[in-house]
């Protein structure tokens, strides 16, 4: 059995490198749902001046015609302007891309940004697009058949798991 | 009017949301789904950009065999919303008057490569025989159907009350007015008992409420004032004028005195109560002015929440 990292060790070591990097324009995105524990860990983090945003990319996804509809969808919210932004757009498994592609689209039907980057706690390879992560925690290799998940404890405490893909 | 079968036509197979042709007989989970998914809608509805390409390439076609410009106008918002391609037909004014039969139109419009019809139609059950009759990739869903039901203005009634009371299972609702005539009613009924509302209550006089409508689980009461004592929710219905066949009614006058939602009688519902009706309002025939447009009512959210519902149900039934 692979022995996966910590993500509790991850966190603070990408938190230092992005805190390296911000800009007065720099603004924070995280993806539900896994994104979005890993970014409200790392906002607090950076200082940085807007709330952080919240996004589901439900409506954008590619497979909506095979797959349908996921149930549940969360609320995208967006507190902040994103013309003009550097955004940290944050994710926890970055796998074949396609989750990033739809964020993407996503995000311009708010705004035209300066910039986004890709921010991730662990990369799995496996692209199926071209998308690149600028910020990963660790690369990962995942055993045929599994898939690689965040979990987050009652206690808030986030870890890195591998499920059975479904 | 259909009957309820073993086979739900609305579910496929697997037990999901093919058509939408009632709220009667869909399960608990399929209502939540549905509410659920409308609340993010809601979200893209207050963006800039209030469109997302979900049913990209998709084509919606509005089937109204009876008039009926507001909910036509909701559907064709909710579709292009979705990024659908939205074809309107007045019907009414077109094939039917040359004879064309309600099958034939729609055979002839799905050989045009449609995937959701919204059918509103004069006779109860006519979604349902479009529904048996088009192909497995293509969806009805029921923009009301005579007397019957009017599923999607239920589900937003229900989205509405679930917006502003979070939970249906302490609730005391009251429908007012014109149960008889009301397709907008009997959704709402079905929805508001499948959800745990403890307690809906139906408040008008005796010719404007069906027979044996007790059977529905709700409380009847003649009396305005002692129905809306304690109620969370007030939902108005219209007094429906054109639909209006024998002598039922004294006078518009005279139901406002007795039936019509003014300030003094409201005062017996909560403190916190909403106020609710289906649109189109008659504003002194069964409610009072001061009330449509007062710090209770929540009339128009209730239109907006109706086009985040309508684009759940059909990004839903249009992926099934």
């Amino acid at each position: 059995m692979t022995k996966l990292p910590d993500a509790e060790i991850l966190l603070p070591k990408l938190a230092a490198e992005l805190k390296a990097l911000v800009t007065p324009a720099s603004a924070m995105i995280g993806l539900h749902t896994g994104g979005a524990w890993l970014a409200e860990r790392l906002h607090p983090l950076l200082g940085l001046k807007d709330p952080l945003g919240l996004m589901d990319i439900a409506f954008y996804r590619d497979d909506y015609a095979k797959e349908g509809l996921k149930h549940d969808p969360k609320r995208t919210k967006i507190p902040f302007e994103v013309e003009g932004r550097d955004l940290l757009l944050v994710d926890d498994v970055l796998y074949t891309g396609r989750t990033v592609r739809a964020a993407m689209n996503e995000l311009f039907d708010y705004g035209r940004p300066k910039s986004i980057s890709l921010v991730v706690l662990a990369d799995r390879g496996g692209r199926q697009l071209p998308i690149a992560a600028q910020h990963v925690g660790a690369q990962v290799e995942v055993p045929a058949g599994k898939r690689l998940r965040l979990k987050r404890a009652a206690s808030g405490k986030l870890s890195l798991e591998l499920e059975d893909a479904a | 009017m259909p009957r309820s079968s073993p086979h739900n036509p609305q579910l496929n197979a697997n037990g999901e949301l093919q058509h939408l042709l009632s709220i009667e007989g869909l399960p608990r989970e399929i209502l939540v789904q549905i509410l659920d998914t409308a609340e993010p809608f809601a979200g893209v509805t207050e963006r800039e950009v209030k469109k997302v390409p979900l049913m990209r390439g998709k084509s919606v076609f509005n089937l109204f065999f009876e008039a009926s410009t507001r909910t036509r106008t909701t559907f064709e918002i909710a579709a292009k919303r979705l990024s659908a391609d939205v074809i309107n037909l007045n019907v009414a004014v077109s094939s039917q008057t040359k004879g064309e039969s309600l099958l034939d139109t729609v055979a002839n419009l799905s050989a045009m490569q449609a995937d959701v019809f919204v059918v509103r139609h004069g006779s109860s059950g006519a979604p349902y025989l479009i529904a048996r009759h088009v192909k497995p990739h293509e969806h009805v869903i029921n923009a009301g159907d005579g007397r019957h039901a009017h599923p999607t203005q239920g589900l937003l009634d229900l989205y509405t009350i679930r917006h502003y009371k979070k939970d249906f299972t302490r609730l005391t609702v009251a429908i007012v007015g014109d149960v008889l005539h009301s397709r907008v009613a009997r959704s709402l009924i079905h929805g508001l008992t499948t959800l745990g509302v403890p307690e809906v209550r139906v408040i008008g006089p005796q010719t404007l409420l069906p027979a044996g409508v007790e059977s529905l689980g709700v409380r009847v009461f003649h009396d305005m004032r002692s129905g809306l004592k304690d109620c969370d929710v007030v939902v108005m219905l219209r007094l429906q004028n054109e639909r209006m066949n024998g002598a039922l009614l004294p006078s518009a006058q005279e139901f406002f005195k007795h039936y019509g939602l003014t300030a003094d009688k409201l005062a017996l519902a909560k403190p916190d109560a909403i106020v609710m009706h289906p649109g189109p309002m008659n504003r002194g025939v069964e409610i009072d002015s001061s009330v449509a447009d007062g710090p209770h009512s929540v009339i128009l959210p209730q239109v907006t929440f109706g086009i985040a519902v309508r684009m759940a149900v059909m990004s839903i039934v249009a992926s099934n």
